[in-house]
């Protein structure tokens, strides 16, 4: 896999996601429930406006001087043990875990939840050098077993539903148990168990790296990480190069901010800081320890004013609280960073060529910007895009510049706007139904298949106001 | 151990930034410092009131006791869950708690017991795969979000809290604080000193969970199932 997910266009992946009426109640009913917990989270904690800032703060400060904390972080990691790559491009990256795994004769690499290997596409990399890859998220696990991309990135096998996840348990693994979550889960603890003590490399993210002492933290609920890092002999962490905090007392509160944000927990159930290789008189832990770190792309975004799109930290709290996402769901998006942040990144990692559609994916309601823990202007920098696509990018097909200059022209005189306002209410008269047009024609017909449009008022606006005028007057 | 591709990596960066390689930065000054305020001057006592009101919410069970009694109260929670093989941390604290006989005895009743020993090796990994319960001490305690934080060493093995269905954890009362803001700050003043900061920190908050199947709460997936926390008031 890599950031783009899928060849469909754009406008057939919508419909795809509309036509989905389990996805749209899965989804719907999942942002509720994340939104509900954020709030509550938020409302518990209190000051939640100063939290904030201060997340604003921490990552703003951190991005400004990436290149001091990334040496910082370097230095400290080969200083316990560990070895760090830095890895410009995804191709780099990938080619370097390819050689690790060559020279350990690993067959077996077990995975935790990560965004950046999805985005380098590290699993076909290292299926290609032979290597069996198990994803032991329980999530990304269903995902890995039906060949499905993610659709969230927090729960990334949202779309699914459990007689779903049942039916490829069955095929794929042989399971004869029923669509209980629980039994499903159990079912998943019993099969991962044998892949985490057979595994001869782990692969993980990374939430956030810590400069000051080197440590990679992971933040998740299932315990799969500390399988991953306690069990095979081997650990290879890959992480954004953006995910990072200066100190240990930077990293509780962006972990606060985190995990509040994502799903209203205090902390989740592990919060997992690993620095360097386990010590001489340890027992479990890697002896070898690999710290991949990855640009593809991000310093691009460094140094211009869509900076602030790097300070975020993947909680998913945008894409909880946007409209569009709510409709359209994750696939819709054609990235594996979905929802308003990925409207943002998406295009910025990967250019406007596949994604020129995104930053049209919203509504510019703001409820993402309002929702992110460590204050993204996201909806600004929606509209930003939307500048550079059209007049930078000249991205803009000639049936919209042809209705664009239309529009001006019909706008502009005065004589046509007139004569138009007129006749609406007459011209859509064959459409309408009491006062709705449920099935409209031409332009109107993308609209008023999701929803009626009122039909136009009897009496204009302007001759309204005209007469009204005229009462005043006398 | 080596460093690669990292100057012109780095250089990269800088000159994004439209700068040169910053070598040393101060630290910054926040404008705010709400993590400060949060259980601000709660004692002790109502910081444990804290910490079992939260086990609620995290499928915890929340036992008090003190020295004394430490023994009949792991006794009762191992019948509870039913396990007779036991894997617990070693180090000089099961004696100053008189854990050490307490392990004695009950081998004597038939449970099989296995402390954590360097010595042993992979044994221990794999004594602990096949364990009911793995019987731990918090080294600080976040009442906030009802987390212990376990710095994992030659004694207290990562395998101790996580593969046995069950996680039993000896929270002395001395080690509450109010939320991870404190943790954090000792570990960053411990890595100033320049002491060598722990291979693994484990912040554990109850027992594993997932979300991932239609948004369903399972509790217990690939780490413990099933968590309870011991209070010993007198340590």
């Amino acid at each position: 896999m890599s950031i783009k997910i899928g060849h469909k266009p754009y406008a057939e992946r919508i419909q795809d996601g509309l036509n989905n009426a389990f996805m749209r109640k899965a989804v719907s009913s999942a942002q509720g429930r994340f939104r509900s917990g954020r709030l509550k989270a938020a409302e518990e904690l209190g000051d939640w406006e100063d939290w904030r800032t201060l997340g604003e703060e921490i990552r703003s400060h951190t991005m400004e001087n990436l290149d001091y904390y990334l040496h910082q972080l370097s230095e400290q990691v080969e200083k316990r043990g560990g070895t760090v790559f830095f890895a410009e491009t995804a191709k780099e990256a990938n080619e370097y875990i390819q050689e690790i795994a060559k020279k350990k004769q690993a067959k077996k690499v077990v995975k935790s939840k990560s965004m950046v290997t999805e985005e380098i596409g590290l699993n076909e990399a290292l299926e290609k050098s032979g290597c069996e890859v198990v994803e032991s998220d329980l999530g990304e696990w269903i995902l890995q077993l039906d060949e499905d991309p993610p659709s969230h990135i927090v729960t990334p096998a949202l779309h699914k539903n459990k007689e779903q996840i049942r039916e490829t348990f069955m095929k794929k693994k042989g399971y004869t148990g029923s669509d209980d979550p629980v039994e499903l889960a159990a079912f998943a603890r019993e099969q991962l168990r044998q892949d985490f003590l057979e595994a001869d490399i782990g692969v993980t993210g990374c939430n956030f790296a810590v400069a000051e002492s080197g440590a990679i933290t992971l933040v998740t609920n299932e315990g799969n990480a500390r399988m991953v890092t306690s069990l095979p002999d081997t650990q290879i962490s890959v992480m954004g190069m953006e995910r990072i905090v200066p100190t240990w007392e930077d990293l509780e509160v962006v972990v606060s901010l985190l995990t509040r944000a994502a799903v209203g927990q205090k902390l989740t159930s592990y919060i997992t800081a690993l620095t360097g290789t386990r010590l001489e008189d340890e027992v479990d832990g890697p002896e070898d320890f690999h710290l991949v770190i990855v640009d593809n792309g991000r310093s691009k975004i460094l140094g211009t004013e869509f900076q602030s799109a790097l300070h975020c930290i993947r909680c998913a709290a945008c894409i909880n609280a946007c409209p569009v996402y709510r409709h359209v769901g994750g696939h819709s998006y054609g990235s594996i960073y979905p929802g308003p942040i990925g409207a943002v990144l998406t295009p910025l990692l990967d250019g406007y060529d596949d994604h020129k559609d995104l930053p049209y994916a919203s509504t510019l309601c703001a409820a993402c910007t309002e929702a992110c823990p460590v204050k993204i202007p996201l909806h600004e920098h929606l509209i930003r895009h939307r500048e550079i696509i059209v007049e930078r990018e000249k991205m803009t097909t000639k049936a919209e510049k042809m209705m664009m200059m239309g529009f001006a022209k019909w706008a502009s005189t005065p004589a046509a706007y007139k004569l138009s306002t007129k006749m609406a209410r007459t011209t859509l008269k064959p459409w309408t139904k009491e006062e709705y047009i449920e099935k409209g024609p031409g332009p109107m017909k993308g609209w008023t298949e999701q929803r009626d449009f009122p039909a136009p008022a009897r009496e204009r606006f302007r001759d309204w106001y005209q007469k009204r005028e005229q009462r005043s007057d006398q | 151990m080596a460093i690669h591709h990292r100057e012109a990596f780095l250089d990269n960066l800088a000159e994004q930034l439209g700068r040169s390689r910053k070598r040393n930065v101060e630290a910054p000054h926040y404008s705010v410092h709400p993590q400060e305020r949060v259980f601000q001057g709660a004692t002790q006592e109502e910081l444990v009131e804290k910490l079992e009101e939260q086990c609620k919410i995290i499928h915890t069970s929340f036992m008090r006791t003190d020295l004394e009694r430490l023994g009949d109260t792991l006794r009762s929670v191992l019948l509870n869950y039913d396990v007779t093989k036991v894997v617990g941390a070693g180090g000089s604290r099961n004696e100053a708690t008189g854990l050490t006989n307490f392990y004695q005895e009950i081998q004597l009743e038939g449970y099989d017991v296995h402390i954590w020993d360097e010595a042993k090796g992979q044994e221990n990994v794999s004594f602990a795969e096949r364990a009911g319960a793995g019987i731990v001490f918090s080294d600080i305690t976040l009442a906030e979000s009802g987390t212990v934080t376990l710095f994992n060493d030659r004694y207290n093995g990562r395998s101790i809290s996580l593969l046995p269905e069950t996680f039993i954890a000896i929270i002395p009362k001395s080690t509450l604080v109010p939320r991870m803001t404190q943790a954090s700050q000792l570990i960053h003043e411990e890595e100033k000193k320049g002491n060598l900061v722990p291979s693994c920190i484990s912040f554990v908050t109850g027992p594993s969970n997932s979300a991932d199947i239609e948004m369903n709460l399972i509790v217990g997936v690939h780490g413990p199932v099933k968590a309870t926390y011991i209070i010993v008031d007198d340590l």
